[in-house]
């Protein structure tokens, strides 16, 4: 009973840490867009932290983890599929659920992962898309697309069976909600003056440097749970161990990205080193209990060249991605999973094979459900704001409000 | 009376003020501007250079009886001088008629 008690408290307080991280992404992605756009912007990540629970209330966690497949990748649930049933015993919960946590603490915990994947999308479609579709499109692919995927790793289905290994969600978090990202960026098209007619880059530079700090230092510490609490218990030496591994990455990918972008650009730009950390949380997220900490600091360190690359080659690519959520979360998010195969206490060739068709099979599976729904909003209510709308901010049209009243006027680049 | 108005660096700002006020000016607005002109500024963001040519400074303006007017735009010249590019203008016009507002002064009365 001690033991359960201690195992789910850190649980919770993991939970609690997961949940944090909704700040530290509208705090992000808040930063590094610009003012007209503000209220836009957390009004989204407000949303999907909000509705992002309630249907994995509703839906979400039983569909995530089912308990019998059919045919290996369809969750199978003919009854209670809808709704939160927590084993009882006696009259009471049963505590024998798990012996790391209650059924309410990991419908919760695993609930703030979900919101998690879509968040990530947001940010990549700042200051163009239209809200109504982005939550239409945020509550379909957090209802549905995530927890299918998530049932085929952690809800026993049948990448489970492969041996495909994701820890706390290279794959399951960060690129279902990476790959999202891009189809979006793609269908959605660049912010009006992004891409000159030329298709010269233009610099749309973020409005407050200091909230995306803010954002990024939240993250990090949001990590501990998202990482430490993937652990599932509270054994003092994985959950330990875990804890050495993400922060050495987070470290190992800021200097990384720092150091690459610095000789890429000739100049010590802080949204890199940002992102660079972030990266290295991604890539050390799929394995952060099987690596040592110099593989951690190696993940990381090419984590942080992967940003930089990630960054330049979506740009290259004429996408438009403000905050660099493909880099991040796509990019390394790949990064981290096929990184099991290479460092650590699983790496093999035969592991690297199977998180390479791990990684294919996840990207078909989103790339064409995101492409599917999103296509369908785009032809149907549309996807895009008006040049017009867009030009003079969404706070201002989709709002009606200012998002900070008395701190002078709005520019409309 | 003449309109001395004065667009100078920020960062020059305090010792204008102090020099006009060493020199008995006491009564004057100042507001900040953004404008354009020779000094560029070089900008990189994730890769991307751009040149803000959008550059920050304070304009002062100030109206003074017609004999202040050479040692006012004197002790503004001296004090705003850095000798880089971008230190600014000084730009003199004709004013018909100033009031003083409480009292209700006019012409040069109401500039002291």
């Amino acid at each position: 009973m001690e033991l359960l008690t201690t195992n789910n408290v850190w649980m919770m307080v993991c939970t609690a840490l997961v949940f944090f991280m909704h700040l530290g992404f509208s705090l992000l992605e808040v930063g590094l867009t610009r003012q007209k756009n503000a209220i836009n912007i957390l009004f989204k990540n407000v949303f999907i932290i909000c509705a992002g629970l309630l249907t994995y209330a509703i839906i979400g966690f039983n569909l995530m983890y089912p308990g019998s497949f059919i045919a290996g990748f369809i969750p199978d649930y003919f009854f209670d599929l809808f709704g939160l049933s927590a084993p009882v015993a006696d009259g009471a919960l049963d505590l024998a659920y798990n012996e790391g946590y209650t059924y309410w603490t990991d419908f919760l915990f695993q609930g703030m992962f979900a919101a998690t994947a879509a968040t990530i999308v947001s940010g990549a479609v700042a200051e163009r898309i239209k809200l109504g579709s982005f939550m239409l499109f945020s509550v379909i692919y957090i209802t549905i697309v995530y927890p299918i995927v998530g049932s085929w790793k952690w809800g026993g289905g049948f990448l489970d069976g492969l041996g495909f290994y994701d820890f706390a969600g290279s794959t399951l978090v960060h690129s279902v909600g990476g790959w999202a990202a891009l189809i979006a960026v793609y269908l959605l098209g660049a912010r009006l003056g992004k891409f000159g007619k030329d298709g010269q880059s233009h610099a749309i530079p973020g409005h407050n440097i200091p909230l995306a700090t803010a954002g990024v230092f939240i993250l990090w510490l949001g990590w501990f749970g998202f990482n430490g609490g993937s652990v599932l218990s509270a054994d003092p030496s994985l959950t330990s161990i875990t804890l050495v591994t993400t922060c050495l990455a987070a470290a190992a990918g800021g200097i990384s990205a720092f150091v690459v972008s610095t000789i890429a650009y000739k100049n010590y730009d802080l949204t890199m080193f940002l992102n660079g950390i972030l990266g290295g949380l991604v890539g050390i997220t799929a394995g952060a209990d099987l690596m040592s900490p110099l593989d951690a600091v190696l993940i990381g360190l090419v984590a942080g060249g992967v940003i930089v690359l990630g960054v330049a080659l979506v740009e290259k690519l004429k996408l438009d991605d403000p905050v660099g959520a493909v880099a991040v979360h796509l990019a390394c998010g790949i990064w981290g999973t096929l990184a099991v195969g290479i460092f650590g206490s699983m790496a093999g060739l035969n592991q690297l094979l199977i998180q390479l068709a791990g990684v294919g099979i996840i990207g078909a599976f989103c790339c064409i459900t995101a492409f599917g729904i999103l296509s369908i909003i785009k032809a149907t209510m549309g996807l895009r704001m008006e040049e017009k709308e867009e030009t003079e901010g969404l706070d201002a049209h989709e709002h009606g409000m200012d998002a900070y009243a008395e701190f002078g006027t709005v520019q409309e680049r | 009376m003449k309109k001395i108005e004065a667009i100078i660096r920020k960062s020059t700002f305090d010792e204008v003020k102090k020099a006009l006020h060493e020199t008995e000016v006491n009564f004057f607005s100042y507001w900040d501007v953004t404008g354009v002109g020779n000094e560029k500024q070089g900008h990189v963001y994730r890769g991307v250079s751009y040149s803000t040519s959008d550059i920050q400074r304070r304009k002062i303006s100030l109206v003074v009886s017609d004999e202040n007017v050479h040692s006012t735009v004197e002790t503004i010249l001296k004090a705003a001088h850095t000798g880089s590019v971008g230190d600014g203008k000084i730009f003199v016009s004709p004013v018909e008629e100033a009031y003083r507002i409480r009292t209700k002064e006019k012409g040069t009365d109401s500039l002291s």
